[in-house]
């Protein structure tokens, strides 16, 4: 089996790389890549996403044809593909960070500031949460309910079709933090820098 | 709920950690790697290394250590000491850290923490703030505490927050090294003027301490090195510990 972590410089993705090759050990080859030829013939792809909004879909784009071989491989061919932070934000159709930006499109909804509450709440949404599973999902295998994520981000997606929230989170309000919506599959946390759960959760999406 | 954090601290120098856990099953205890895999098998919310390598050709050496840590240790890790410049924390960014603080430099070049937080985002910019109390304010002091810059903290720490900076790194260097607490009043002064997380450090000596920097000092994060040192305290001691008050954290 062949997983593909798309380069496509959004930013620090050592971390991410680093956790998926924990787990795949010598069983599953880890690519690390934006070849397009390379992400047609993977069997899974991983979505990272670190910075703006803005800034990882105008990186997407500067890479001519990524986002059509995304599109090719998560909606028309139906294969898994796993968003993280700002990788599942971009699944939405618009995000108002920095500027109005479009995103994917891939699961329709928004991504806007999280209401601090007049400063009652710091942004960002730094740490450890807990989350609440609100509709099981196959990277929950083996996780519990109300498990520890780490958190970093100060904006929040907000999907229009709520039957693809998997989970949320408290902060300011219930935080989506996690949407599964066929093949695809998406959290705000970060599974990398999750300890033992969070490897758990990679584990997971590589044995879908 | 959101939980309050708990960050050992590793001082690293010539990629060695120079304090640190004194444990005799440990193959090579000056290993900064083996160190910081037992906080984090322990329950550590993060990892810090604070490199204070002084000469020039040993600066090196940290990449390597952060290299070797972000592929053991699966919790969020800073680096500390040193760092300059964009080029600088790309390459911690690239070994494997997860965020950088910025001290002198941010200081001298505000800048570097605004292009910074716009190239890697807020999320991986920590600005560290080391201050000292002159009369009824605290001032910034640069070069590990040695230069006064009489820059008025709380102004400055709005400036980085208005930077682009992710958190804060504030270091009562009146209580460094003392262990007689953190200065909560210097927390607490800056963490209710700022709307981003403020991490507590400096002056740690036991676990009521941590309790303080929370519940006085409304640090989001405390952080702690000599009491974690020599198997003092546990990490998982002081959660239960922070559990044990009140206090909303990880176990």
């Amino acid at each position: 089996m062949k997983v593909t972590i798309i380069d496509y410089n959004s930013g620090n993705i050592s971390s991410v790389i680093n956790s998926f090759k924990e787990v795949a050990k010598d069983k599953v080859n880890i690519e690390v890549t934006s070849d397009l030829n390379k992400i047609k013939s993977s069997d899974k792809v991983v979505l990272p996403g670190q910075g703006s909004f803005k800034s990882c879909v105008d990186a997407l784009n500067k890479i001519n044809g990524l986002t059509e071989a995304l599109h090719e491989f998560a909606i028309n061919n139906k294969k898994p593909l796993f968003g993280i932070c700002v990788g599942l934000q971009m699944f939405a159709d618009i995000g108002y960070e920095e500027t109005e930006t479009k995103g994917l499109g891939w699961i329709s909804g928004k991504v806007s500031k999280i209401d601090n509450q007049n400063g009652k709440y710091k942004l960002p949404h730094i740490g450890w949460n807990q989350i609440n599973i609100v509709k099981q999902s196959k990277i929950f295998k083996d996780i519990e309910n109300n498990s520890h994520m780490y958190f970093v981000h100060s904006y929040e997606f907000i999907p229009d079709d709520k039957n693809v929230i998997s989970a949320t989170t408290d902060y300011s309000s219930n935080i989506v933090c996690s949407v599964e919506k066929e093949n695809i599959f998406g959290t705000q946390f970060h599974p990398e820098k999750s300890d033992k759960l969070g490897l758990k959760m990679i584990d997971n999406f590589i044995n879908i | 709920m959101l939980k309050n954090r708990i960050i050992p601290c590793l001082d690293v120098k010539n990629g060695r950690v120079v304090k640190g856990i004194n444990f005799v099953d440990l193959k090579d205890a000056g290993d900064p790697v083996e160190q910081a895999k037992i906080y984090s098998d322990g329950g550590a919310d993060e990892i810090c290394f604070l490199d204070i390598t002084a000469s020039k050709e040993n600066r090196d050496t940290i990449y390597d250590v952060v290299e070797r840590t972000s592929k053991k240790c699966f919790v969020p890790l800073t680096v500390g000491g040193g760092v300059r410049s964009i080029d600088n924390i790309n390459k911690l960014l690239n070994c494997g850290a997860d965020k950088v603080s910025i001290n002198t430099a941010a200081v001298k070049n505000p800048k570097v923490v605004l292009e910074s937080s716009k190239k890697f985002g807020s999320q991986c910019i920590v600005v560290a703030i080391d201050a000292k109390k002159n009369g009824d304010k605290w001032e910034i002091f640069t070069h590990g505490g040695r230069n006064n810059t009489g820059l008025d903290a709380l102004e400055y720490a709005r400036k980085m927050e208005d930077n682009g900076a992710g958190e804060l790194l504030v270091t009562s260097m009146d209580r460094d090294g003392t262990q007689i607490g953190y200065d909560v009043e210097l927390m607490n002064n800056i963490a209710s003027n700022v709307n981003i997380p403020l991490i507590a450090s400096g002056g740690v000596g036991n676990l009521d301490h941590l309790v303080d920097g929370i519940k006085l000092g409304n640090a989001s994060a405390v952080l702690a090195a000599s009491i974690f040192h020599y198997g003092k305290h546990s990490v998982k001691e002081a959660k239960e510990y922070l559990d044990s008050k009140g206090i909303p954290v990880r176990i």
